[in-house]
């Protein structure tokens, strides 16, 4: 039997409906708080893109509103009632073909123009004389590398957090000697792919002093989904400093506190195996032996706010602060590098970062030590 | 009761020959409409399989940190989720309704090779089985859909911390990969020399249903695609297995060759993907607007300059990779291109339902729906090809809610649309009214619920691809909506799936044309008899079976074409 359906139904109540569905997910979004949102860029390569993301969403509700009218009044007006005749055999009308051929493409081509002037247009340049940054990128599985060694050449490595200045324009020179990543900053600039053998690079700038995430952006294995970084955009002298710190070698913990048992247990254990700290097993950032080892550079890891690709945050001050209060059974289980150590594969399950278990004394240690390095 | 005679004797019972059983009927069937509908219950059980994978991955993402699932079968779930529904239930669906409809709407009496039909079919029977047998040995193919390498080469001795993929997951893709391309090219084959050479006397190219238009230029672009795919998947072979390098740097090989020709595959297989959908609902508009489809030729024709165009585009995938700007430009300009035949056809759809009776029976609402989502799917689509913005949501949820508003509310809803409008044909029954209804209510507020949200949750960062993500980025409640969709989308199939087996048991009888409409299928039995048509019908327009019912007002005397 057949059933109108709209038999009785205000038409326009299921339009409210569905309209309220999709709004509600969007107000829904307004819980996007601390989320690395391209709605909130810090940067002029964040900015523009987003400019294009307005404009773009301009059109396609203009577009999305007129065109669903005109379907919605089509149902409605034109829908089967007792004893309506057969309607007019329209086989088509070429003027209207050519009005809705010609009108899109018109529309097209104007947000293709702005399209490919943006494009051009995109990367920052610095003014003459004024300092620049260029970093090289490594993306491993499953965590970043940053090599300041470039330009200027300050003579260190560090993994996780990459430390700008800011309003600096900087430059990332993107590698892999393994599978393809891609290195991007929502906030700060849109991605681009680090593949293994091509010399990728991204020019970008931040604006704003503040911590931004970044995240990799193309799928690249079992642990993609942990290997964040964090930029750390910082006035200029700040950022100095923090430089100054990293070129140097790891701090010697005092003789016979807990510290200095986990930088043995970290030299003769086996850590070094997969670690380098310049001081310990290094001799220097520059120490050939580098080269051979897999993990991140810990040479000052207390400084660092990411663990292991960002599947943590180094809670540093929590992990000092169980140490002095307790210092003969210090309890550790806010300690996000305790837990870490405790059972990496059980955080991060198929990263490399498989060890013989350790004891709860000897994690004490190197928490003490670790943490220590700032 | 089978019998044969012996000379002498008489007339004697004899046992069936197997081809005689039940069984071996369709097991030795070479008749284009069994082999069609093996292919769509094959087609369905896959979206079936699909379908649960899908859950499983909403079920791991509902919550933060979620623990459902671990990252290894994580990554095994997505990456057969999309190899499952796209090659092994939207493909051999939109075949399988092909394979039965258009012998019929073109009035031939089967396929062109009716045993390279059958061949077809089996193949991707076993190919769909072998591939997903590959969970049994715990070895699912689990670098995605896409496969990129390096990361799916096999280095055993994997170098530092390289960790490649050793096992056979990735074997099992090329290979079943290799066996579906075999199937889609011998389908294609068949399909073109079928709708080139069989049609009935008077229907000439410009005179065949729009189904038929979109299946032609589909199997035309499946005949120069899937060799790209072949290329692609056989030089990943050499490499895992025969020591080439053609896609490791190390040794002078390049990680985009695959990409490059991975999407020069991949991109015209999308619109394999919905070209049929097209030709389906611009058979469908016009039987439930009961006016023809407005601008037959400009429909046909935007196929034909997609179906082009589409070879034109590939590396709108690419974006991100570092291609020189000028490069980006063209592919910007190419994808630009392609969305104006695309606009033109969804007008063209709008204005057949305008001005026309519009009759809401569920193949209809399903029609109305693929217009309304693939709208959205589309305009997403253009956001995409603005190439910075792409810089930033490539690779994130704001691109899985394109492809499944595409694929979901455009190919789907489609099949949907063709499934209610053609199964009293296939069947001799109507599928159940009230059921149907209930589906495509569950459907459209399941996938926008599911698939929406995606949009705002890759303009907050969410990247895809990732089995879990952390509590603190605000990510978590739309992950969570997204999950109550899915399963309100998986109650919808339920409810369908109820609707068929009631309809085979008890359904309403549908005659031969339940529909009141316009092309050669419907004059006929429902289902058909063997041979089709009892003599090959002559055509004169458009819309042969309308003539044939409204001789006073037949298009060959009012229309000009």
């Amino acid at each position: 039997m057949r059933m109108p359906l709209f038999r009785g139904m205000k038409p326009k109540r299921w339009v409210v409906i569905i309209a309220a569905m999709l709004l509600s997910s969007i107000l829904l979004a307004a819980c996007g708080e601390n989320s690395p949102s391209i709605l909130a860029p810090v940067g002029p390569v964040a900015q523009k893109e987003l400019n294009l993301f307005w404009f773009i969403l301009g059109v396609a509700t203009f577009v999305f509103i007129v065109v669903e009218a005109w379907l919605i009044y089509s149902i409605i007006r034109y829908r089967e009632r007792p004893g309506m005749p057969a309607p007019p055999q329209i086989h088509g009308n070429n003027t209207v073909e050519a009005a809705w051929t010609i009108a899109p493409a018109l529309f097209l081509f104007a947000v293709l123009v702005y399209t490919i002037y943006t494009m051009f247009t995109l990367a920052p340049t610095a003014p003459p004389g004024a300092p620049t940054l260029t970093v090289r990128v490594y993306g491993h599985q499953w965590w970043w590398e940053f090599d300041y060694t470039e330009s200027p050449n300050y003579g260190f490595v560090t993994a996780d957090s990459l430390h700008i200045p800011v309003g600096t324009v900087v430059r990332a020179d993107l590698y892999s000697d393994n599978v393809i990543h891609s290195f991007w900053i929502p906030q700060i600039t849109g991605k681009t792919d680090v593949i293994p053998g091509h010399d990728n690079y991204m020019i970008f700038r931040a604006d704003k002093v503040g911590t931004y995430l970044g995240e990799c952006a193309e799928f690249c294995g079992t642990q993609h989904a942990h290997m964040n970084f964090n930029v750390i955009v910082e006035p200029m002298s700040t950022f100095q400093t923090w430089v100054s710190s990293q070129q140097a070698a790891a701090a010697t913990p005092p003789q016979g506190s807990l510290a200095a048992q986990g930088e043995q247990l970290f030299k003769t254990g086996q850590c070094a195996g997969c670690h380098g700290i310049v001081g310990v097993n290094l001799a220097s950032y520059n120490d050939p032996k580098a080269a051979a080892l897999i993990g991140p550079n810990l040479t000052h890891f207390g400084s660092r706010d990411l663990i292991a690709g960002g599947v943590l945050d180094n809670n540093a001050a929590q992990c000092q602060a169980d140490l002095q209060s307790n210092p003969t059974k210090p309890d550790l289980s806010n300690c996000a590098l305790a837990q870490w150590l405790s059972d990496p594969q059980g955080i991060k399950p198929g990263s490399d970062m498989v060890i013989s278990p350790l004891t709860q004394s000897q994690i004490n240690a190197l928490v003490a030590y670790l943490e220590s390095l700032k | 009761m089978a019998t044969r005679t012996i000379e002498g004797v008489g007339v004697v019972p004899q046992r069936k020959t197997f081809a005689e059983t039940y069984i071996g009927q369709w097991l030795t069937t070479v008749d284009h409409k069994k082999i069609g509908i093996m292919y769509i219950v094959t087609a369905f059980f896959f979206f079936l399989v699909g379908g649960m994978e899908a859950l499983l991955v909403r079920t791991q993402l509902a919550v933060p940190n979620g623990k459902v699932l671990d990252p290894e079968t994580y990554n095994e779930i997505f990456t057969m989720h999309g190899l499952t529904m796209i090659f092994l239930f939207v493909m051999p669906m939109t075949v399988g309704i092909g394979n039965y409809i258009v012998p019929l709407m073109i009035g031939a009496r089967d396929m062109a090779f009716p045993r390279l039909n059958a061949f077809g079919y089996w193949i991707v029977l076993f190919g769909g089985l072998f591939l997903t047998s590959s969970f049994l040995f715990n070895a699912a193919p689990n670098d995605g859909w896409f496969a990129y390498a390096p990361l799916t080469e096999l280095n055993s001795g994997c170098v530092k911390a390289y960790q490649c993929t050793p096992g056979l997951n990735m074997d099992f893709w090329v290979l079943g990969i290799l066996l579906l391309g075999i199937s889609s090219i011998s389908g294609a084959l068949n399909f073109v020399v079928t709708i080139l050479k069989m049609r009935a006397p008077g229907m000439t190219i410009n005179r065949m249903p729009l189904f038929v238009w979109m299946t032609l230029v589909t199997s035309f672009l499946l005949l120069f695609a899937i060799p790209s795919l072949t290329a692609a998947s056989g030089l990943l072979l050499l490499d895992r297995h025969l020591g080439t390098h053609f896609y490791q740097y190390t040794f002078g090989g390049d990680p985009l060759l695959w990409q490059h020709l991975f999407w020069s595959f991949g991109h015209p297989e999308v619109y394999i993907l919905i070209l049929p959908a097209f030709g389906i609902i611009s058979d469908v508009l016009p039987t439930f607007s009961r006016k023809p489809i407005f601008g037959y030729t400009f429909v046909a024709w935007s196929g034909v300059a997609i179906g082009f165009l589409s070879f034109t585009v590939w590396a709108h995938h690419m974006f991100a990779v570092g291609l020189p700007l000028i490069a980006q430009a063209f592919f910007a300009t190419s994808t630009t291109l392609i969305a104006i035949p695309t606009a033109v056809k969804m007008f063209n759809w709008i204005a057949t339902i305008f001005r026309g009776k519009v009759v809401f029976r569920v193949p209809m609402l399903f029609a109305i729906g693929f217009i309304a989502m693939f709208l959205i799917g589309g305009l997403n689509g253009v956001a995409l090809a603005i190439v910075p913005f792409d810089y930033q949501v490539t690779d994130t949820y704001f691109v899985v809610s394109h492809i499944h508003y595409v694929l979901f509310g455009g190919s789907v809803m489609a099949i949907f649309a063709g499934i209610y409008y053609w199964f009293p044909k296939m069947t001799g029954r109507m599928l159940g009214e009230k059921l149907g209804q209930a589906q495509f209510w569950l459907f459209l507020i399941g996938l926008n619920l599911t698939f929406f949200p995606m949009q705002i949750l890759g303009l907050l960062g969410m990247r895809r691809r990732i089995y879990t993500y952390p509590a603190n980025l605000g990510w978590n409640d739309l992950n969570l909506l997204e999950t109550v969709g899915a399963f309100i989308i998986a109650t919808g199939v339920l409810i369908f799936i109820w609707n068929v087996i009631r309809s085979l048991r008890s359904g309403e009888a549908a005659g031969s044309d339940p529909w009141d409409a316009f092309t050669l299928e419907w004059d006929t039995s429902s289902p058909p008899p063997p041979y089709n048509f009892e003599t090959i019908p002559v055509v004169r327009s458009r819309r042969p079976f309308y003539d044939k019912k409204n001789p006073e007002i037949a298009d060959w005397k009012t229309a000009t074409h």
